[in-house]
């Protein structure tokens, strides 16, 4: 495992999450430092996205400590998440799919004219800016989500990642409906937040862009914490290893009951 | 411009149908066009549209409350108990849309924290609110109030009654509120996507509560315009008044599945549903058809809306 001698800016320590008979995380421990991309790998059920959930607010653990810039929470609600500046795209987008680009933009952070008004055209022009800065192209922002391509949707839930000024971004499978040209912008966008210190935690399946993009990797196997180490210490071939051998153990002791 | 067609289609097929409808019973009865009839008219959906503008802020929220014509009867039980007490007027309609706006969020609340599929529990709570109405009251209707709150049923100021002004503002408050503020917003996406809501750190449950606030307030108000203007509150009042609201807010487009919303629609179909009853009622057609037609044109306006979705998933398919 890696050691860091700074302090990490996401902490979870210890963090167990049930539904009903399912243990979604047992004893989970992750952390992620500043200014890196941190990536966290595991099969399915690993307990990955329930990690993050934990993070953001949306859901309570039953036990443990989830720390962010060195205040220690042990309920944390969405509103105090999004205070410290985490901000994620989660796997579903969590995108009001009747609403148009701008509508989702700026949920729960509207601009206002004369205190109570929608400023529509307000959110509209900033919403053509950022997704002209961000090269994201949507031909009509004014039609509702539910209208978009897939790869569209998730680009958009990931500008409003982006807009929020968030200092650590979470992104749960963020290119996994998008085309190979719009998955490299993407991972352009993501070396552009580390380039302006972002903290990026990211979650994949595809290994290549994890070792494309990450500083350090994290491997978590059903709901437990395996290992973590730098990304350069390593391969995919290595990491895919690591993988397997944990999900052959599972199997055996399976097996074994 | 074919964008804009595209979305009020539903709005300007409505109307077309509305001046249609009108130009037939135009033609089938003289008395149809008049001044006096069309007063009538006006009158008569004032009290519907009330309701059916508050229903349209819980459907766009995703859900349907079944209660609201049982909220109107409790209410207006209510209220002529507090008038026969001896309560001033002002004081007795303030009690009885306190009650309104308590009962509503308490729906409200419970769909909320119970997680109980809404259609069954309000039907439930509507079935307990009937049950008090007739309780309190032995079955027999409280008549008798005095002018002042009968004027409240109807008065007129000029040509106009006040349940039509009534009406009217609550249309011209709720485009505003739906359209144009955050809490109407939050309402849509609670229909829309409710965890897109949450995860943005906003309380669904808070905006869950008001919504049915809303609509109990409108059927408090209902429920002082009916019971001033039969000077009578009566136990069965507001029966199946729910059903009309539900009918004309889908058939005026606002989505059954919440998330999308038209009061203009709402306004338009109300007003349709209005004029077919007038002119069914000119032809001395029963007022049995006039309740099979409302629950056919409930189901003509879901096919509709279903045709709506299964057509935008093909688009991005």
């Amino acid at each position: 495992m890696g050691t860091d001698t700074r302090e990490p800016i996401v902490e979870m320590r210890h963090v167990k999450k049930a539904f009903g008979y399912i243990q979604a995380l047992e004893d989970m421990n992750f952390s992620a430092y500043p200014g890196e991309v941190t990536a966290i790998v595991g099969d399915n059920g690993s307990g990955k996205s329930t990690l993050i959930k934990i993070l953001t607010g949306c859901l309570k653990p039953d036990a443990g400590e989830v720390w962010i810039k060195g205040k220690c929470f042990s309920s944390l609600t969405v509103k105090q998440s999004m205070n410290e500046g985490v901000t994620a795209v989660y796997q579903d987008l969590a995108l009001d799919n009747c609403k148009d680009c701008a509508g989702n933009i700026f949920l729960g952070r509207e601009l206002l004219k004369f205190g109570i008004f929608l400023d529509h055209g307000r959110m509209r022009r900033k919403t053509e800016e950022l997704l002209e800065n961000l090269h994201i192209s949507i031909p009509d922002i004014t039609q509702p989500v539910e209208r978009m391509s897939g790869g569209q949707r998730q680009a958009l839930a990931i500008a409003r990642a982006v807009d929020t000024g968030g200092d650590i971004l979470i992104f749960d499978e963020p290119t996994s409906a998008m085309g190979i040209k719009e998955t490299s912008r993407i991972m352009k966008l993501f070396a552009g937040l580390k380039e302006a210190g972002k903290t990026i935690i990211l979650i994949s399946h595809n290994l290549f862009q994890v070792f494309d993009i990450s500083d350090r990797i994290c491997v978590v196997h059903n709901g437990r914490f395996v290992d973590s180490f730098m990304t350069k210490d390593s391969s995919p071939q290595e990491l895919h290893k690591l993988i397997v051998e944990k999900e052959e153990e599972l199997s055996d002791e399976k097996a074994a009951w | 411009m074919k964008k804009q067609l595209g979305k009020y289609s539903q709005q300007i097929f409505l109307f077309a149908a509305m001046v249609i409808v009108c130009i037939l019973l135009t033609i089938r009865s003289e008395y149809f066009f008049t001044w006096k009839n069309i007063r009538n008219i006006l009158e008569a959906v004032s009290y519907r549209l009330i309701l059916a503008i508050g229903m349209t802020f819980v459907i766009a929220s995703g859900v349907m409350d079944l209660s609201a014509g049982s909220i109107v009867s409790l209410c207006g039980v209510i209220m002529a108990l507090a008038l026969h007490g001896g309560m001033p007027v002002p004081a007795a309609v303030a009690a009885g849309v306190l009650l309104g706006i308590a009962l509503g969020a308490v729906n409200g609340l419970l769909i909320h924290y119970t997680g109980i599929n809404f259609f069954i529990l309000t039907l439930a709570v509507s079935g307990m609110l009937r049950g008090i109405s007739l309780m309190i009251t032995d079955g027999k209707p409280i008549t008798k109030f005095g002018q002042d709150f009968i004027y409240l049923g109807i008065g007129r100021i000029g040509e106009i009654q006040l349940s039509v002004l009534f009406a009217a503002c609550f249309v011209l408050v709720s485009v505003p509120l739906m359209f144009h503020m955050k809490w109407g917003g939050y309402v849509l996406s609670l229909g829309g996507n409710r965890e897109a809501l949450v995860k943005s750190g906003i309380r669904a449950g808070f905006y869950r509560v008001t919504v049915h606030a809303l609509l109990g307030a409108a059927a408090a108000v209902v429920a002082v315009i009916i019971t001033a203007r039969l000077n009578s509150a009566e136990p069965n009042a507001g029966m199946n008044m729910e059903l009309d609201a539900i009918t004309a807010v889908v058939m005026g487009g606002t989505s059954i599945k919440g998330g999308k919303a038209s009061i203009a629609g709402t306004a338009l179909a109300v007003l349709i549903l209005g004029v077919i009853r007038n002119g069914l009622t000119l032809m001395s057609v029963s007022s049995d058809y006039q309740q099979w037609i409302t629950g056919f044109l409930l189901l003509v306006s879901v096919l509709i809306s279903e045709i709506k979705v299964y057509k935008i998933k093909a688009l991005i398919k």
